[in-house]
C-alpha cells in the first residue's frame, strides 16, 4: 500500500505501518552511523542525554557527501544497517522508533523492535542524488569532529521509503523473495 | 625514453576521481536498462526505474551517484620506457585523490587506522597498485569502491578436487549471502589462481573491465554467462525485495596457480560499478 505520513513516528502511526508498505515520509529525521551511534550509546550509559530528544524519533543512517554551492546536502543515500544493530536496541529503549537504512538485521534488533514499536524503513541504497531531492532543510546538530559522520537534523518532504521490517516483525527481505520465488515455481 | 611529470598524473586522477563518481560508466547504465526491460516483478522494476532517475540526475547535475564516493582505487600501468620526474609517484597520486575528493565535493571515507581509527580528511591514501607494461604511456584507471559491497565480498582456498563445481558453489553462496547489504543489482567480479593476494586483486580487476566485454577465454566466458544466469534465479532481487535482477554483471579473471591449490576471490559490487580510464 501506498501511504503519505507525517513524522514523529508515534506508537499508533507506525502500528499502521506493514511489511512491504511503500511510505513517503515528511517531517524530521535525524543522521547517524556507526560512530555517532557509539557515542550516544555511551552517553547514555553514563546516564546522560543525546544532542535531541529521542522520543518517537526516526533515525536516518546515511553519511551524506559535502553540499555543493546553492545545494542543501550533497549526495545522502542510506548506508548498511547492520552496522548499526549493536546500539539500534538501545536507541530504541529510550524512545526512537523509526530507522531509515538498508541491508539485513539481526533478530535482538527484530525483538527489540516487537518490544517497542519500532519501524525499520528501507531507502534505496545508492540513490543518493536522487533522495537528496527530497531533504529540503539539513542542520549540524552534533559530533561535528566525526565530518560525514556527524549528527545532522534534517527536514525531509516526500522522502520515498519501504516498510522492510514492520512492527510485528515480519521482514519484505524474506517474504519478497519467497513471493518472487514461488510465483515462478507456478 | 620519455619523461611524464608527476603533476600530469596528479591533474588526471583528480579528474578521473570526481567524473566516476559522478557519471556511470556506459555499460553499467545499458546493463540496468536491460535488465529493466526484462524484469517481471512489479517491486524490481519501480526500484530500478527509481535507479535508472538517480544515475540521470548525478550525471546531469555532476553531483556524486552515491554518497559512498568509496576508497580511491587506483591502477597505473606504467610503460618500461617512461621516466616520471618532479616528485614522488606515491604522493602524485594521493595528491590526485586529496583534490579531487574536495573540490568534487565527495565524501571522505578512510580512516588512518584500521583499528584505533580517526578519519584522515581528505580520503587519503588511494588503494594504489602499479605495474610496470612495455612502452612508454601511462595508463590510469580510478576505480572509486563503496564498502557496503566490499564488506560482502569473501575468499576461499578450495583443494584442486573442488574443481568448477566448487566455485560455482561458492559464487551462488556468496552472493546470497550478500542479499540486500550490497545494494543490490549487484556486479559480481570473481578471481581464480594464482597465490591468496592476487585471487583478490583477480577480482578487484574483474570489477574494472566493461560488463558488456566477456573474458577472452571462451570456456570463461560461457561460464560468466552461466552464473550470471543462476545468480538472477536466486529470488534476491533488486535492494533485496525480490525480483529477477540480482546482478547486472559477472566478470571472471584467472590466472596460472600452484598444483596444490585453487583460491577462489568474489568482489561484491553495486548498481553504481565505476571506474574512468585514461591513457597519458
Amino acid at each position: 500500500m501506498e501511504k503519505h505520513i507525517t513524522l514523529p513516528l508515534t506508537e499508533e502511526l507506525a502500528k499502521t505501518l506493514k511489511c512491504g508498505d511503500t511510505v513517503y515520509l515528511t517531517g524530521t529525521v535525524y543522521t547517524s552511523r556507526d560512530a555517532g551511534h557509539k557515542r550516544m550509546c555511551e552517553a547514555l550509559a553514563r546516564g546522560e542525554q543525546i544532542p535531541f530528544d529521542p522520543k518517537d524519533a526516526t533515525i536516518y543512517y546515511v553519511g551524506p557527501t559535502p553540499a555543493k554551492p546553492g545545494q542543501v546536502i550533497g549526495s545522502a543515500g542510506p548506508t548498511t544497517s547492520g552496522r548499526m544493530d549493536a546500539y539500534a536496541p538501545t536507541m530504541m529503549s529510550v524512545g526512537a522508533r523509526g530507522m531509515i537504512g538498508k541491508g539485513a538485521r539481526l533478530p535482538e534488533v527484530v525483538e527489540a523492535m516487537k518490544k517497542y514499536s519500532g519501524v525499520y524503513f528501507g531507502a534505496i541504497g545508492g540513490a543518493g542524488a536522487l533522495l537528496a531531492k527530497c531533504i529540503k532543510k539539513a542542520e549540524l546538530i552534533a559530533y561535528e569532529d566525526l565530518g560525514a559522520e556527524a549528527l545532522r537534523r534534517l527536514y525531509v518532504e516526500e522522502f520515498p521509503v519501504v516498510v522492510i521490517i514492520d512492527c510485528e516483525g515480519n521482514n519484505l527481505y524474506e517474504n519478497g523473495r519467497a513471493e518472487y520465488l514461488a510465483s515462478k515455481r507456478k | 625514453m620519455r619523461e611524464i611529470q608527476a603533476g600530469q598524473i596528479t591533474d588526471v586522477v583528480e579528474r578521473l576521481c570526481i567524473e566516476a563518481n559522478q557519471h556511470l560508466p556506459k555499460d553499467v547504465q545499458e546493463a540496468i536498462r536491460t535488465c529493466r526491460a526484462c524484469e517481471d516483478w512489479e517491486t524490481a522494476q519501480g526500484v530500478l526505474d527509481k535507479i535508472i532517475d538517480n544515475f540521470e540526475i548525478a550525471d546531469k547535475e555532476q553531483v556524486p551517484i552515491c554518497q559512498d564516493t568509496g576508497m580511491a582505487c587506483v591502477f597505473l600501468e606504467v610503460g618500461q620506457d617512461v621516466h616520471i620526474a618532479g616528485g614522488d609517484l606515491r604522493e602524485a597520486v594521493d595528491e590526485g585523490v586529496r583534490r579531487g575528493y574536495e573540490k568534487g565535493y565527495l565524501r571522505k571515507s578512510v580512516v588512518k587506522d584500521p583499528v584505533r581509527r580517526g578519519n584522515t580528511g581528505d580520503n587519503t591514501p588511494a588503494m594504489l597498485y602499479t605495474e610496470i607494461v612495455p612502452g612508454e604511456q601511462i595508463k590510469i584507471t580510478v576505480g572509486p569502491k563503496g564498502f557496503g559491497s566490499e564488506n560482502m565480498s569473501a575468499i576461499r582456498m578450495f583443494k584442486p578436487s573442488a574443481g568448477l563445481q566448487g566455485i560455482k558453489d561458492f559464487i551462488l553462496e556468496t552472493v546470497e549471502t550478500a542479499g540486500p547489504n550490497p545494494c543490490p543489482p549487484m556486479v559480481v567480479g570473481v578471481g581464480i589462481g594464482g597465490t591468496f593476494d592476487k585471487a583478490a586483486l583477480l577480482a578487484k580487476k574483474a570489477l574494472m573491465r566493461p560488463i558488456d566485454e566477456p573474458n577472452p577465454d571462451p570456456y570463461y566466458a560461457d561460464l560468466e554467462k552461466e552464473m550470471l544466469e543462476k545468480v538472477n534465479q536466486l529470488g534476491v532481487g533488486p535492494q533485496g525485495f525480490g525480483g529477477r535482477t540480482t546482478a547486472i554483471g559477472l566478470n571472471i579473471e584467472t590466472m596460472p596457480t600452484h598444483i596444490a591449490g585453487m583460491p577462489c576471490a568474489i568482489n561484491i559490487s553495486c548498481h553504481v560499478t565505476r571506474h574512468k580510464t585514461e591513457v597519458i
